[in-house]
């Protein structure tokens, strides 16, 4: 951003990294995937580098809302010096915090999740989906973050980038405004949760599972109906091509990335983000 | 005026007086609730009240529940009609005023009949739900205690009731009619079916028709007294409680203005803190930052409170109550509305802690009276940290109550007040206060990413 500044321009869209963007090894492979669309299509972008820095969104989600505001009006002072409008971000929880919550603070942009900004490519033409990998026939089922849907209403977007990817879309029983939390909101991502029967991820992660893997039964038993008696249970059917868990949130990730490996399906279930898809269908391997 | 449409308009002023007196004494209640201010989007705000009380739109994500409650729902509306005429007669000593409407008057009778018959149904439906050896999961739960579970029955009880008194009024109406040769306006589809349940006796089936009648409107004159110590207080507080509710995306979290101008000051000395609208003589009370009690709550989230109607959806799709943890929002909203009548001693008509100090609810952490608190008092710490905040109780609530609200503010409590959050979370607030970042990574490593991958602009 400031060799934008230093030649006295400005880019068309600030791509915030987020901090799980940054450090995150798994989800630095994602950040790696957006920028390599975005270079693709020729979209103007920068980014704060060092410059950014935590939105305060778990420092406000677990009430600390001093820590808050210190984050978001250092973050309001640099897109001023910037004069910064519009921003894309792959994370719900920066995306819900810089679109909902900075303007109480006297910071208002445009800021557009990376689903809804693929969204858009797509439907201009300017990704065409072809020439990298193929997803035709394989299982995907979309995992909806809570800051992405039921916190902003965004449950299309990421769908129409599935559909487009031409993949076997399977919804969960859970899904949309009714969609199950990854456990991982409210800053939940940073403590043990609270003792309890299991964990959220590996709840939601059984459900994903059943989903792809087309098993009645195993839904009755999530939906905690009686499964009929009759003989022994049937041995889950599983893809022979493996499937696929879509997020568009590093905590989602990550939650069902653990989820996956504590149901020891690694093997044929793999957790990847939007930009991913979209990269590798386009043949830009991040 | 005889002297039994003297008694009748003693009854009925009786009858409405409370309930105002009742009224009065909750509004007083959630005024205790800090100020927030909900005037302007007139428009947006009649339209969810149209959608959601009146149209009932987020019931019918669950089918059979939804048109169960639509038949009693509608029930409810066609009978206030009739609870009119019932005022009128016993007034002025008519019989039937409303029946010169002809057609309209053998509409809304048959109506009437055919709903209340179906009402009956719903009813045994309803207690089947709820009473059978393995009841809907959202019934249950730690917060349903003997009250709420007593209140939720003596509802059906007493609609059944006051059903099956019109029937009696109406059979023994019709019936007192065809024995004496006359002539009784409107169409009774049921009662017809049901006169040779009595007898032929003009005296006995006049005083039948009587109590029947008697029966129903002070039924439903004590019903309306019954409501503000129930959970079926949602009949009425619904619409209120949902042109109330926020419009702002869920994801939005309420901002606390004294802090931001706290923050303002420090990063910028010039600047000045703006002076509250000079409040008439009192000082400006320090206000506690979040909430500890029921009076640090916003009035919204108090009118959540009466509004409730204790259906458990909410904690039905809480991923922290799913995986069996302790949180239960169900549990938030009505512990907030014990905890409000226990602290202003709201004098209910009938007050559900007569019924048992463990009906209602039974304090978490054993403090006294006087000092024990919507927080601690009633809701654990514990509870309000397993919460993901993932607004699903939110999406779910058939009233629009937000329960998520009221946990961020006793979060913000413990936090900003007591420094008691959870020992990680400190760890987490303090690496965003040195790193800049939630986890305790190098502001300066935040490029690496870009390390395996040419771009041209860094
Ligand atoms: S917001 Fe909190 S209380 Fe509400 S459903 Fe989600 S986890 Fe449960
Ligand atoms: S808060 Fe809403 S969803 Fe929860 S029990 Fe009360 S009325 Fe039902």
């Amino acid at each position: 951003m400031s060799d934008f500044a230093a030649r006295g321009e400005e880019p068309e869209v600030l791509f915030w990294v987020g901090c799980a963007g940054a450090f995150d090894d798994r989800y630095k492979r994602v950040t790696r995937a957006f920028v390599r669309i975005l270079e693709h299509v020729g979209v103007k972008y920068a980014v704060l580098g060092m410059e950014e820095t935590c939105t305060g969104d778990p420092a406000k989600r677990a009430g600390n809302e001093f820590l808050f505001q210190m984050q978001a009006m250092q973050n309001i002072t640099t897109f001023e010096g910037y004069n910064v409008k519009k921003i894309v971000t792959a994370c719900p929880h920066c995306f819900n915090t810089i679109k909902n919550e900075y303007p109480a603070l006297g910071g208002n942009y445009e800021v557009i999740h990376h689903s809804t900004f693929l969204q858009q490519l797509i439907d201009e033409g300017r990704v065409k989906l072809e020439g990298g990998e193929a997803y035709k026939g394989r299982r995907i089922t979309f995992h909806d973050s809570c800051y992405l849907g039921r916190a902003n209403n965004i449950y299309e977007a990421p769908r129409a980038v599935l559909e487009a990817l031409d993949a076997d879309l399977v919804e969960m029983k859970r899904s949309k405004a009714n969609g199950l939390c990854c456990g991982a909101g409210g800053a939940q991502m940073w403590k043990e949760p609270e003792p309890g029967k299991k964990d959220v991820n590996i709840e939601r992660t059984e459900e994903a599972l059943a989903t792809l893997d087309g098993n009645a039964e195993a839904l009755a038993r999530i939906q905690g109906k009686e499964s009929g008696n009759e003989g022994a249970t049937p041995a889950p059917k599983q893809n022979d091509q493996s499937s696929i868990i879509a997020v568009g949130c590093p905590f989602c990730m990550t939650m069902m990335a653990d989820g996956v490996k504590n149901k020891e399906r690694e093997s044929n279930v793999q957790v990847f983000d939007l930009a991913e898809l979209v990269a590798s269908a386009e043949g830009l391997n991040a | 005026m005889t002297i039994q449409n003297i008694i009748f308009l003693l009854v009925v002023l009786a009858g409405f007086g409370l309930f105002a007196w009742q009224v009065r004494k909750i509004r007083a209640n959630i005024s205790h609730g800090r100020d927030r201010d909900m005037s302007g989007d007139v428009g947006e705000r009649l339209k969810k009240t149209l959608l959601v009380a009146f149209g009932q739109q987020k019931m019918f994500k669950r089918i059979t529940p939804a048109l169960l409650h639509l038949i009693v729902y509608v029930g409810f509306l066609v009978i206030n009609i009739e609870v009119i005429e019932i005022v009128i007669d016993g007034l002025f000593n008519t019989h039937r005023i409303l029946g010169f409407t002809g057609g309209f008057y053998n509409a809304l009778t048959a109506t009437n009949e055919i709903l209340s018959a179906l009402v009956i149904i719903a009813v045994a439906a309803f207690w089947w739900r709820r009473n059978r050896t393995e009841p809907v999961r959202r019934f249950r739960g730690t917060e349903m205690r003997a009250w709420p579970k007593l209140d939720a029955n003596l509802i059906l009880y007493i609609e059944a009731a006051l059903m099956v008194a019109l029937f009696l009024m109406n059979t023994a109406d019709l019936k007192l009619h065809q024995v004496e040769n006359a002539y009784l306006p409107g169409a009774y589809p049921i009662s017809g079916l049901l006169t040779g349940l009595l007898p032929d006796n003009a005296t006995t089936l006049l005083v039948l028709e009587r109590l029947g009648w008697w029966v129903h409107i002070v039924g439903i004159l004590l019903f309306l007294n019954y409501l503000p110590s129930s959970k079926h207080f949602h009949i009425i507080m619904a619409f209120p409680n949902v042109y109330f509710s926020r419009l702002m995306p869920q994801g939005q979290f309420s901002n606390v203005d004294s802090i931001t101008h706290e923050v303002k000051a420090m990063m910028d000395p010039t600047y000045q803190v703006p002076t509250p609208p000079a409040s008439e003589g009192a000082e400006a009370a320090p206000t506690t930052f979040g909430a500890k009690d029921v009076n640090d709550l916003a009035w919204t989230n108090l009118l959540h409170a009466y509004s409730c109607t204790e259906c458990g959806r909410c904690t039905s799709v809480c991923p922290a109550n799913l995986t069996g943890k302790l949180l239960s929002p169900r549990k938030i909203i009505m512990d907030t509305r014990d905890r409000m009548e226990e602290k202003y001693n709201s004098p209910l008509i009938f007050d559900p802690a007569l019924y048992g100090p463990a009906a209602k609810h039974e304090p978490q952490e054993q403090l006294d009276k006087e000092n024990h608190t919507l927080l601690r008092g009633y809701v654990t710490p514990e509870e309000l940290w397993a919460c993901t905040t993932c607004n699903a109780c939110v999406e779910a609530c058939p009233v629009n109550i937000n329960p998520l609200e009221s946990i961020i503010e006793m979060r913000r409590f413990l936090v900003l007040e007591e420094s008691a959050a959870p020992n990680s979370l400190n760890v987490m607030f303090s690496n965003i206060e040195n790193n800049g970042a939630p986890w305790a990574f190098s502001p300066s490593d935040r490029f690496n990413w870009a390390d395996e991958l040419y771009v041209a602009e860094k």
